[in-house]
């Protein structure tokens, strides 16, 4: 951004609005503009995920923060006009939602991120992702010259534990704790490895991190092998996400190229390399065991626990793994200190979460809040309501997460409150759903996922899925019987109980929830 | 390139099998790790055969059969589903006559379902080959296998 503009055009390119022509489209502008003598005070710039999505072509403008949608090539000559010439917002296209301002702790509402900015997505939508000095420009690698220059590891470790940062993969592993792990571990090399094998169903939040701030990954990765004492990083990708598997790419080759990668970064004599490894299509790769099998070229199976991957991880060597969005974290976090970050979210959960709401509502988008928000909230304030009919239930965190009925709206969704509750928050997507959509064979799609993703290391799950799936089937079927609910109930709460994995032991949890919630459903198709 | 070529470019290693084996299916005209192939690949890398074949069988975007110049995935998980992803798969199934796993006879598509695409926002979403098609309809569906279609005839001409 340049001092002289008047105006910056964001044009949001990532994998949805690629779709829809969004390339075109700031190549027409950029004529239009030009066209109208406009060149010198109006700016275009590329950058990742605005935030609204199903909504074709997205664009905002600073300083006014309008968003527009569905923005066609022949909209846009009328659209500089209106906006630029007569300095009026285009109405036809103008999108309620705001692009976020700057993080302003005056104006601080502990639960209402929409109002102070953003923490993880703060740069999306705002800089250029291929640009690596608009993310220098914001403060970016500020975080890794305090961590390298002013701090040692041990302090650095002590700043992420008092930040009370908890891992965003889902389980919520306090992550200070887990890196002290790493740090304490002996053997070297140390690896750090960043888990973007996003495959939770209805998940795609790491997905627009890549995409529209991929800097923020590799400087909250840099710091962390810092912390630990490692030098080499992998970021292990699912291969069907190929524009951040690009995007990473040139990210790591700019940084490389300013020493903010490599040897002797910023003058000092910590080295750090960052590859990337591509997976080939497996949800259990997710598992940080299984994760470390698949980077190594074998089948994707979870392995045994301990040893932990701190102590004996990748090629057998001490290895910390964190997901994207907790790496996103680390650089905010140590540029403003854990007091900072705990002013955020609620006591036992700090910080923010960013999710994806899907399914039945207004405002389908990628969203982020602050942790302790309730899912009423969630979907009057930011999804813009029920798209038809009324709320029947929502299901937190993916496929293998929790459903939440009507008497659950006011839940905070945080770590623990949903703990007590006996549920987790898992992967950060929210499916919201009316009354239209049929318990069982909602069911029926959920499992026939598990049937095909579990890897068929350990019995429960391998059997389970598919003898779950073949009585749901029968029940939607009308060949049902009596006694196939109980079956159920203790099919799922053996794989609960004796899975190997995480995700066996986490498949059944819509099953049981859905049965406890909603029995007159199933037995009402049972009498048929 | 070669196989002994895409297996020098990554060194050799095991724990580069699975880039290596994306390089060699994407070499092959017809998509997919053909036997000769994998006995190759065993003898540079010094891996057995059965190792090679037990290690790609687990990851879904390996094929050991020929496969279409286009690969057409349509996501199955809830997000598509609730949205009508069943509707999409039959139209597909019905315009090229074919059904899940199938190659239609002239080469040129192959059908397969497959897990969340991450691309949830503009479901029910597919992916042809690396290109993510979203928001479709039966309509939009039957344009887009039309377009391609058009597209190689013209090339064969």
């Amino acid at each position: 951004m340049t001092k002289k503009d008047i105006a910056q055009i964001l044009v949001g390119i990532d994998g949805n609005t690629v779709l829809s022509g969004a390339r075109k489209i700031k190549t027409k502008l950029i004529t239009e503009i030009n066209k109208q003598g406009l060149l010198d005070q109006v700016s275009v710039i590329e950058t990742g995920s605005i935030g609204p999505v199903n909504k074709g072509v997205v664009i905002g403008i600073y300083p006014t923060r309008e968003i527009y949608g569905n923005v066609t090539e022949n909209d846009i000559s009328e659209f500089i006009q209106e906006r630029f010439i007569k300095g009026r917002p285009y109405k036809k296209l103008l999108l309620p939602e705001k692009l976020p301002i700057e993080i302003d702790l005056t104006a601080y509402d502990p639960r209402k991120t929409q109002y102070f900015g953003r923490i993880v997505l703060d740069n999306c939508g705002k800089i250029n992702p291929e640009d690596i000095k608009e993310y220098i420009g914001v403060g970016g690698y500020e975080a890794l010259g305090i961590a390298l220059k002013e701090k040692t590891p041990e302090e650095i470790i002590e700043i992420v534990k008092n930040s009370g940062l908890r891992g965003r993969g889902g389980a919520g592993f306090p992550t200070g704790l887990k890196w002290s792990f790493a740090a304490k571990a002996k053997r070297i090399p140390k690896y750090v490895i960043c888990n973007a094998d996003e495959g939770e169903p209805g998940t795609f939040k790491d997905r627009l991190i890549m995409e529209g701030d991929p800097h923020k990954i590799l400087e909250g990765m840099a710091i962390c092998g810092y912390a630990i004492g490692a030098n080499t990083g992998y970021i292990y990708i699912r291969g069907e996400y190929q524009l951040s598997i690009q995007r990473l790419k040139k990210a790591i080759k700019d940084a490389e190229k300013l020493g903010l990668l490599g040897k002797n970064i910023l003058g000092t004599d910590f080295d750090f390399e960052v590859k990337i490894k591509i997976g080939a299509g497996s949800y259990v790769c997710g598992e940080e065991t299984t994760l470390l099998n698949s980077m190594e070229g074998f089948r994707g199976e979870p392995r045994l626990k301990p040893p932990f991957p701190a102590e004996s991880g990748f090629l057998s060597h001490p290895t910390n793994v964190n997901n994207v969005e907790t790496f996103a974290n680390i650089a905010p976090i140590v540029l403003n200190g854990a007091e900072w970050f705990k002013k955020f979210g609620t006591k036992d959960s700090p910080g923010t979460k960013v999710y994806t709401i899907l399914g039945h509502i207004n405002r389908p988008g990628l969203i982020e809040v602050s942790m302790g928000i309730t899912l009423r909230e969630i979907i009057y304030d930011y999804a813009g309501g029920i798209s038809s009919g009324s709320f029947k239930m929502a299901q937190i965190g993916g496929t293998a997460g929790n459903i939440l009925s009507s008497e659950f709206l006011d839940v905070p969704l945080d770590f623990e409150s949903l703990r007590k509750l006996g549920y987790s928050l898992g992967s950060g997507a929210i499916l919201i759903m009316n009354e239209t959509v049929s318990v069982v064979d909602f069911m029926k799609c959920c499992i026939k996922f598990f049937v095909h993703e579990s890897c068929g290391k350990c019995t429960p799950c391998r059997e389970g899925t598919k003898y779950i799936y073949e009585i749901l089937d029968k029940i939607s079927s009308g060949k049902g019987k009596t006694g196939d609910l109980e079956t159920l109930k203790l099919l799922g709460k053996s794989m609960k109980d004796t899975s190997f994995c995480p995700l066996g032991q986490s498949a059944p949890n819509s099953l049981l929830d859905t049965l406890k919630l909603f029995p007159e459903e199933y037995n009402q198709i049972l009498r048929k | 390139m070669t196989v002994k070529d895409i297996v020098n470019k990554y060194k050799n290693k095991r724990e580069n099998l699975l880039l290596i084996l994306h390089e060699i299916q994407n070499c092959h005209p017809q998509n997919y790790l053909s036997k000769e192939d994998i006995e190759l690949l065993s003898k540079e890398i010094k891996i057995p055969v059965s190792d090679i074949v037990g290690t790609a069988s687990f990851y879904s975007m390996f094929s050991f059969t020929p496969r279409g110049k286009y690969i057409i995935r349509v996501c199955e998980s809830l997000p598509c589903h609730l949205l009508g992803a069943q509707t999409i798969f039959k139209a597909i199934e019905t315009k090229l006559g074919i059904k899940e796993g199938e190659t239609t006879k002239d080469g040129l598509f192959t059908l397969e379902g497959t897990s969340c695409l991450g691309i949830c926002s503009v479901a029910p979403a597919i992916m042809i080959n690396d290109e993510a098609y979203g928001n479709l309809d039966e309509e939009k569906i039957g344009k887009i296998l039309d377009q391609i279609r058009e597209k190689e005839s013209k090339n064969n001409d």
